[in-house]
């Protein structure tokens, strides 16, 4: 119990710290060239889905275990 | 801003009774334990799927009201079909005759049983008893009808409104017409590209608007609204194998031969990236499956956690603070519902993108 | 929690059977008239900027004619005034320069007349004056060629009455 909480614990920083560069890196982006921004509004949320799906089977796993 | 002010206000007053519902029920599922409230009970209650449809309590104890919908009960037990309404299983004992077979309905499964109600449990007491094949027509596939009854009545009316010579947009179709457009140009042809995209237009379509309103029907927290429908993954399983399905079914060739061959890379890598590949196959559509059933679960979980701390810290002067604080997560939900259904469906296309491409980018 | 990871075989049933349904009527009654009125009226909308554009083109081609035709009228007014002018100009000058002539003409001519009609007088007056003088000299002749002397005086003082000029 303790550790997976230990383990989720850490998933969550390394997806949130993953979501946080991926947000800062897209949002100059879009600030530099506001023309292309749906493009990478678009490549920003697919990263951001693969980034979630790592955290997301550290929910499945706790789910499971606890 | 009025109109802001009044989905507040409204939020604000529908919240209080479900909250004062829940806390009784939680009450009446532990007898013995009557000052003591459990949130997890309730959280448990709350986002599982039911036989019965509780639309509202009141009073305590003796003087208990419940005001709940029995549902139709479809069971198949060996070969043989039984239907009946929740209302037949017993309010104190939770057991159901039919045709000569004893069902226990217990934490929202039903177990077979004998006459006496007999259960078995293994040493973490969970019942290990066998169980029918439940086909019942339950909370959430109530909710799901609604859902379609109201997609079928929109769109439907909707797309009268298309009759005769193209003329300005009005009311409803203002409205949607743009999020039509949005989804089929900006998702679905930016992804699958304009030869291809006309197939799965109306899946990729439905897909949105299912999940969107369904999402949009679980905030709504009184009845016939606050099913966890999105948030079961049976609902997100289907829905996941549906895109799976239909990326797998409409795979190029060199969809194909890039997975399982993996051209122009040294054989010691495809040892290890052909497995990959294939492994990824089924990885997609799971995270697919997962995101929207936790995020949405999640939603609900938090919502009813912050009503919850009234119970939990048993003092009336906590109310404002938590039922601002649920309405504000209410308002996020909303976004997150609508953010959920852009996401499954953006997803969806660009699984089914990346398998029907022909050529090699 | 794990009873959120586990599937209802019920719900899952439910789920696709009403999914498809739905996916098949919104296909057939929704989407497909929604995007084809949709396309039909971005078909018409295209169309009509093109014919918009076309009628745009076509009115400017009839500014720039209405323009060239009014600029030709106008060099050609301009030009059928400066003839006018011109012609005016020359029909002033003849009629002045003719009249001139005539009037030349009839001065010359008058000239002439008065110088034709004052020889005749003249001439005339000088065989009147001959016929005078002989006739005088006839009837001095008659009464005074009694005495030689009166001769003499009467035909003097009639030479010095008659003055020529």
């Amino acid at each position: 119990m303790t550790t997976t909480a230990l383990g989720l614990g850490l998933i969550v920083i390394g997806a949130g710290l993953g979501i946080g560069l991926l947000g800062k890196g897209a949002m100059e982006a879009m600030a530099r060239q506001p023309e292309v921004l749906s493009k990478l509004q678009t490549a920003m949320l697919i990263a951001a889905a693969l980034i979630e799906g790592v955290a997301l089977f550290a929910i499945v796993i706790a789910m499971i275990n606890g | 801003m009025k109109r802001v002010l009044g989905i507040i206000l409204f939020s604000l007053i529908s919240l209080l009774p479900v909250a004062a519902s829940e806390h009784s029920e939680a009450k009446g599922g532990e007898e013995n334990n009557t000052e003591k409230f459990d949130p997890t009970v309730v959280i448990e209650h709350h986002i599982s799927n039911a036989h019965v449809w509780h639309v509202v309590s009141w009073g305590e104890g003796e003087d208990k009201v419940d005001i709940e919908i029995p549902l139709p009960i479809i069971l198949i037990n060996e070969g043989k079909f039984h239907f009946f309404l929740y209302s037949r299983f017993d309010h104190h004992t939770q057991i159901a005759e039919d045709n000569g077979s004893y069902f226990l309905y217990h934490h929202g499964t039903i177990y077979n049983t004998d006459a006496k109600g007999t259960i078995t449990e293994d040493e973490n007491g969970h019942l290990i008893n066998t169980k029918p094949w439940d086909f019942s027509l339950t909370k959430n596939v109530w909710s799901m009808w609604l859902s379609i009854v109201i997609l079928l009545w929109l769109f439907i009316s909707i797309a009268k409104k298309y009759n005769g010579s193209p003329k300005r947009p009005h009311g409803v179709q203002s409205f949607f017409e743009p999020i039509i457009l949005f989804i089929k140009d900006d998702i679905i042809v930016d992804q699958i590209g304009k030869e291809k995209a006309y197939k799965f237009v109306p899946y990729l379509l439905t897909l949105f608007f299912f999940i969107w309103i369904n999402n949009m029907i679980g905030l709504v927290p009184f009845f016939p609204g606050g099913s966890n429908f999105t948030g079961n993954i049976s609902v997100t399983m289907v829905l996941a194998i549906i895109t799976f399905l239909v990326t797998n079914i409409n795979g190029s060739k060199s969809y194909w031969k890039h997975t399982l061959l993996a051209p122009g890379i040294p054989s010691v890598v495809k040892i290890i990236l052909i497995p990959v590949e294939i492994i990824g196959l089924f990885t997609k559509p799971f995270a697919l499956m997962i995101r929207l059933m936790a995020n949405i679960t999640a939603g609900h979980i938090i919502i009813i956690s912050l009503v919850s701390l009234i119970f939990i810290l048993q003092n009336v002067w906590v109310s404002p603070a938590s039922i601002a604080l649920s309405v504000v997560m209410s308002i996020l939900e909303l976004f997150v519902a609508l953010l959920q259904a852009y996401i499954f469906t953006l997803l969806s296309a660009l699984f089914i993108g990346m398998a029907v491409q022909s050529e090699e980018h | 929690m794990d009873f959120l990871l586990q599937p209802d075989p019920g719900l899952v049933f439910w789920t696709t059977i009403s999914f498809g349904i739905l996916v098949f009527l919104l296909r057939k009654y929704a989407w497909g008239p929604i995007l084809h009125a949709l396309k039909v009226r971005e078909e018409t909308i295209e169309a009509s900027l093109k014919a918009a554009e076309r009628a745009k083109a076509e009115v400017e081609d009839l500014v720039k004619v209405r323009q060239e035709m009014m600029n030709s009228t106008r060099n050609e007014r301009d030009e059928i005034i400066k003839e006018t002018r011109a012609l005016k100009e020359k029909i002033i000058n003849d009629a002045r320069s003719s009249a001139q002539n005539e009037a030349n003409k009839l001065i010359e001519s008058a000239r002439t007349q008065i110088e034709a009609e004052k020889n005749a007088a003249i001439k005339e007056l000088k065989t009147q004056v001959a016929e005078i003088s002989i006739d005088i000299a006839g009837l001095i002749l008659e009464s005074e060629l009694k005495s030689e002397k009166k001769q003499k005086e009467i035909i003097d003082k009639y030479l010095d009455k008659v003055n020529f000029n």
